[in-house]
């Protein structure tokens, strides 16, 4: 098929940007939204101009690299990430536009390249456990409920891709911070953390510039993993809960 | 945002109720007026009770306010870029949440000129006899078309403020979204058609 393309082009994060557009020919319905670039990339390269630069890497959904806003929608129509989008989405001769997220908390670092070291600042503040390092530990000397387990991992599903906060008509980092807070939270082993936890990477969050939560449920909609929209109120209690506790001494 | 929408929540049930008294005509709904002045007696003074809960009121209304103002501006920056697509899909109710406020804030102020202390109401106001007052202003084209349209915009407030409180407040999970979804949109259907009964049965000549 034939798309025209409407690309967002920026040299760099101090100078401006502006939609470009391109024509692609000879595109099948089974290739991907990436692939898809590479195409037009190749083309690019041939006449001499500059590709258009775009995130990406496992191409297998699971890695949270890639992060275009395709017409509007982050990772595009499908609820899936941009390298499972494939152009049978599309029609022979549609118009696409394509954007980067867009947050001031994620700079643009180049066209399509946004920095997300954000997150990485958020999860450092408290996003890990600290347990012994070693050998694997026997997996039933520490009992967990399944109900526990199951949340657990429903969170750990995030990607940390950023698609919550490129969909949040705020910019906020909510959902992504509720996911990283509950998947340790609910679980013995992040237990010893739980308030520090929740407390220094909410503070975070709000040091990064992300907006403010209004609960408009674009986050959850948008997310390729399914991160469910009640995860912020879950946070939202364990930062309540850990606010009394720290003022009780 | 949330503790102090839940006080003017609370208020309006009760504000809502008492206007339904309306409705079992002029003696009764004038003794509820009165009952409100001298609510809390012999303990408290006159209109001491009332003057409470204005001020908590304020206080809320003004906690509310300052709060919007604080979460917009950071919201804003948090999107200094607009997406050059642009489409639309959170629902009506969230999407009017800010302006609706300040719709509700304009109201506020022409609802307690118009019948607390009557400064701009339309006919002779007088102090002890709101029922009369009311009717007076449900008489004037405008005063029903400002009240009632205040009144769906409360509606539209409540119905995504109310669930969203219950958010912040770390009320909310899985399995009761469908319940706290229900309550919110019972309250708005409840306060909205409650408030608008009373301008509509002027306008039919229910209460004259």
């Amino acid at each position: 098929m034939r798309l025209n393309l409407r690309v967002w082009r920026q040299k760099n994060g101090a100078a401006e940007g502006a939609m470009a557009t391109y024509e692609v020919d000879g595109i099948s319905a089974d290739m991907s939204f990436l692939e898809m670039l590479d195409t037009l990339n190749e083309d690019l390269i041939l006449r001499g101009e500059d590709p258009v630069a775009f995130d990406h890497d496992c191409r297998e959904g699971i890695c949270g690299a890639c992060s275009l806003v395709i017409n509007g929608d982050a990772h595009g129509p499908e609820r899936t990430t941009t390298c499972q989008l494939h152009m049978r989405s599309f029609r022979d001769g549609d118009t696409i536009d394509v954007e980067p997220w867009r947050a001031s908390a994620f700079p643009v670092v180049k066209d399509l390249v946004v920095d997300r070291g954000a997150f990485d600042r958020v999860i450092q503040a408290g996003g890990y456990i600290t347990a012994p390092t070693g050998s694997a530990p026997e997996a039933h000397a520490t009992p967990v409920p399944k109900a526990d387990a199951d949340s657990a991992f429903e969170h750990a599903e995030c990607i940390g891709c950023g698609a919550c906060v490129a969909a949040c008509p705020n910019g906020s980092a909510m959902l992504f911070t509720s996911a990283k807070i509950n998947h340790l939270n609910v679980l013995p082993q992040g237990s010893p953390e739980r308030e520090t936890r929740v407390l220094d990477m909410v503070a975070q969050m709000d040091a990064e510039g992300f907006g403010g939560c209004t609960l408009t449920g674009e986050c959850a909609t948008a997310c390729p993993k399914g991160i469910p929209l009640p995860s912020i109120s879950a946070m939202n209690r364990e930062w309540l809960r850990a606010r009394r506790k720290a003022s009780r001494g | 945002m949330a503790v102090s929408g839940l006080i003017m929540l609370g208020y309006l049930v009760a504000h809502v109720a008492g206007n339904l008294k309306v409705f079992f005509g002029p003696e009764e709904f004038n003794a509820y007026g009165h009952w409100l002045r001298v609510m809390g007696a012999p303990v408290l003074h006159h209109e001491w009770a009332l003057w409470l809960v204005r001020i908590v009121l304020v206080a809320a209304v003004v906690a509310h306010a300052v709060s919007a103002y604080q979460l917009s501006r950071r919201d804003l920056k948090a999107r200094p870029t607009a997406y050059v697509h642009r489409r639309r899909r959170a629902s009506y109710a969230t999407r009017t949440m800010r302006w609706g406020g300040i719709v509700l804030a304009l109201f506020i102020v022409w609802h307690v000129l118009d019948l607390t202390t009557g400064t701009v109401h339309p006919g002779g106001f007088e102090e002890g006899r709101p029922y009369q007052n009311v009717v007076d202003t449900f008489s004037t084209w405008y005063g029903n078309v400002v009240y009632i349209v205040a009144m769906l915009a409360v509606g539209l407030h409540v119905r995504h403020g109310f669930w969203s409180a219950a958010q912040t407040l770390g009320v909310g999970n899985a399995r009761r979204e469908r319940l706290l979804r229900a309550l919110a949109n019972t309250l708005a259907l409840v306060l909205t058609a409650g408030f608008v009964s009373v301008p509509v049965a002027v306008m039919t000549g229910v209460v004259s």
